[in-house]
């Protein structure tokens, strides 16, 4: 256990891995729009002035020149944490997150690669985001090999793995759920300390049914397995993957078969969302052990609404409903 | 959804406005209240759609950013940053292949920022703006500041009106709605007149920050701000003239800003009883043909709702 701890929200911690990470490795840059002063999420705070303008500073509003930016200085060996405002606007990158960053390796037969990379972003709905500050574009980035894909679910974990991502030797994109900027609160470890990329967790165990999420989607989730024992008496085993890209697959696998049944939940659009790798994957490997068809609760096939955020959203009684029903059906 | 003042900027709208056609095509960014009030909008429409009723100009669905409206030729009210501009080359390229004979075009006008104007697809659309001859006005509201970054900070030179390089530029002081009218009136000749696209840089002022989420101080001081609304404000401009012309006194100003108070509350009340929009806005118009549905589902086929019938929470 670690001796000293302080009660972090998300943005803090992002900062403390953040300053980790500029203290322990003299190249790591961190630039992006309005950084400088502290981003809009106050995610960099006071690294500025701490670490000087020439190692933390703002880039023009050039999303594509922000991520080849990025990836040609990791390719001379440094680290770039780059920033990318709200996921919603990594579209214009995206040629040179999936042609460069994650080819980079690949194409050179390993004479180079530009694993000094990591791309934060805030993802996922807000309250008020509407279409362009709400999405969650995680399956556009999984579906692209050479890259990895990161999302933490609270403020210890987000420390943890950003100082991971950032030392990885593979380009890492790391989703911030910006809802928990603020709302999320937890004992955080001062120390530097890392968690395994690649590796789910295992948040509860269960036997009745395996649950699966990511990032902001947790709390929802824990709040419907806490519904799902005490109205219902279904216990219920709920897995972060916290690493969406590569995915634990044997962890997911593995609960399937003890428990039967399986429930995955994301934000995101339902049609080719991350879940529908996870149930495709699942059903391949263990389809004699499934007591029931695995239920996906997720986004519906819409651009992200303005006014009906709430009934757009997976919230506690879908993802309970769905427990219920593959409960039910096993029956 | 997020919301985006243009006060201090007002005299570049309406100047532009008045250059214009009715006919004529502009889009622009998510700064686009004062637009969509000029292009066709009412006062209850605006209001509305930021209250997320149906009497909203986009029915709700999508706020502040997203104002569009067909008869005014207006395009919106775009939320991802310099992507009107493409867009709106697309436009021009359609008045052009669209003109009559010996017709002049109608012009379209992609306004965006300072902010805005080192992405990389507006210097894409501006070759092809030059390329073609396109009837299109690439139109940049200076207000000195790209969110929290001043001009000088992000970008490496900061005449915009020269950034068309071989386009012709035009630099109008954007406080001064005449100018803004006349220069615009010249502008709008050349581009319509085949002449291929022109670049516009509006020198203007925002007095709030870039978002009601922004105060607007931590990257610029209150002196500035109190000093461009006490030196350069677009409405006082107007006011003076009109005065110091003999076109109006003080007291008949007044009662005109009395009069159309009234009026804006009659409108926004107004706007407050409007009804909420109906959960089927939620799933229309993701396709063409999504008010068809399929057998005896109640939703079309691509919208996998859930069916409340069969949900545990319907206790019927």
């Amino acid at each position: 256990g670690f001796a000293n701890k302080t009660k972090m929200n998300l943005f803090t911690a992002i900062n403390s891995a953040m300053q980790t990470a500029l203290e322990t490795d003299p190249s790591t840059v961190i630039f992006g729009e309005d950084v400088g002063f502290g981003g809009v999420f106050r995610c960099s705070t006071g690294l500025r002035d701490q670490f000087g303008s020439d190692r933390v500073f703002n880039t023009p509003l050039s999303e594509t020149g922000i991520a080849g930016f990025a990836i040609g200085y990791a390719a001379q060996g440094g680290t770039s944490v780059a920033e990318i405002q709200f996921a919603d606007y990594i579209f214009p990158a995206l040629d040179q997150l999936v042609n460069e960053m994650s080819k980079f390796r690949y194409r050179s037969g390993n004479q180079w690669n530009c694993g000094g990379v990591t791309v934060r972003t805030p993802v996922g709905a807000v309250g008020h985001g509407g279409h362009y500050h709400s999405q969650s574009p995680e399956a556009y980035l999984a579906h692209t090999p050479g890259l990895v894909v990161v999302m933490p679910r609270g403020p210890r974990a987000a420390k943890g793995l950003l100082l991971s991502s950032i030392r990885s030797k593979d380009p890492v994109i790391f989703m911030e759920p910006k809802a928990l900027y603020r709302a999320s609160v937890e004992d955080v470890p001062d120390d530097d300390y890392m968690i395994p990329l690649g590796k789910a967790e295992i948040l509860r165990s269960g036997s009745d049914v395996t649950v699966v999420g990511w990032g902001g989607q947790l709390r929802i989730l824990q709040k419907a397995c806490d519904m799902a024992q005490s109205e219902h008496g279904i216990s219920c085993e709920l897995i972060d993957l916290r690493t969406i890209l590569p995915w634990d697959v044997d962890c997911v696998v593995d609960s399937t078969e003890k428990t039967g049944k399986l429930v995955v939940s994301h934000e995101a659009p339902i049609t080719c969302g991350f879940g529908a790798e996870v149930v495709a994957t699942v059903q391949e490997r263990s389809f004699l052990s499934l007591e029931a068809p695995i239920q996906r609760v997720c986004g519906y096939d819409t651009p992200f609404p303005l006014v009906f955020e709430k009934y757009y959203i997976p919230d506690e009684l879908k993802n309970l409903e769905a427990i219920k029903k593959v409960v039910d059906y096993a029956q | 959804g997020f919301c985006h003042l243009y006060d201090g900027q007002e005299a570049v709208a309406t100047g532009i406005n008045a250059a214009f056609e009715p006919e004529d095509d502009w889009i622009t960014s998510y700064r686009c209240h004062c637009i969509a009030l000029l292009r066709g909008g009412t006062i209850k429409e605006i209001v509305g759609e930021l209250f997320g009723l149906s009497c909203g100009m986009s029915q709700a669905k999508g706020g502040s950013m997203h104002f569009y409206n067909k008869a005014g030729h207006f395009w919106g009210g775009a939320g991802i940053v310099g992507a009107q501009v493409p867009l709106g080359t697309g436009l021009a390229f359609a008045n052009k292949y669209a003109v009559k004979p010996g017709e002049p075009m109608n012009v379209a006008i992609g306004c965006y920022g300072d902010g805005a104007a080192n992405q990389g697809q507006i210097w894409e659309s501006a070759n092809m703006a030059s390329l073609w001859k396109l009837p299109m006005i690439f139109c940049i509201e200076n207000n000195q500041y790209g969110m929290g970054t001043s001009i000088d900070r992000h970008s490496s030179h900061s005449d915009y009106y020269k950034m068309g390089n071989h386009i012709p530029g035009i630099r109008i002081d954007g406080m001064n709605v005449l100018a803004v009218k006349k220069g615009m009136e010249f502008v709008r000749e050349f581009a319509s007149t085949g002449n291929g696209p022109m670049y516009v840089e509006m020198m203007t002022y925002r007095y709030h920050g870039h978002s009601m989420s922004d105060p607007g101080t931590t990257y610029r001081n209150r002196e500035e701000i109190a000093f461009t609304r006490s030196t350069r404000d677009p409405l006082e401009f107007v006011k003076k003239t009109m005065i110091d012309a003999g076109f109006a006194t003080a007291e008949e100003l007044k009662e005109t800003e009395k009069r159309i108070r009234k009026a804006v509350q009659k409108e926004v009340m107004e706007a407050k009883e409007s009804a909420r929009p109906s959960l089927d806005s939620l799933i229309t118009h993701v396709y063409a043909a999504d008010v068809e549905t399929k057998g005896n589902q109640e939703y079309p086929d691509h919208i996998r709702m859930p069916d409340y019938a069969k949900s545990f929470w319907n206790t019927q």
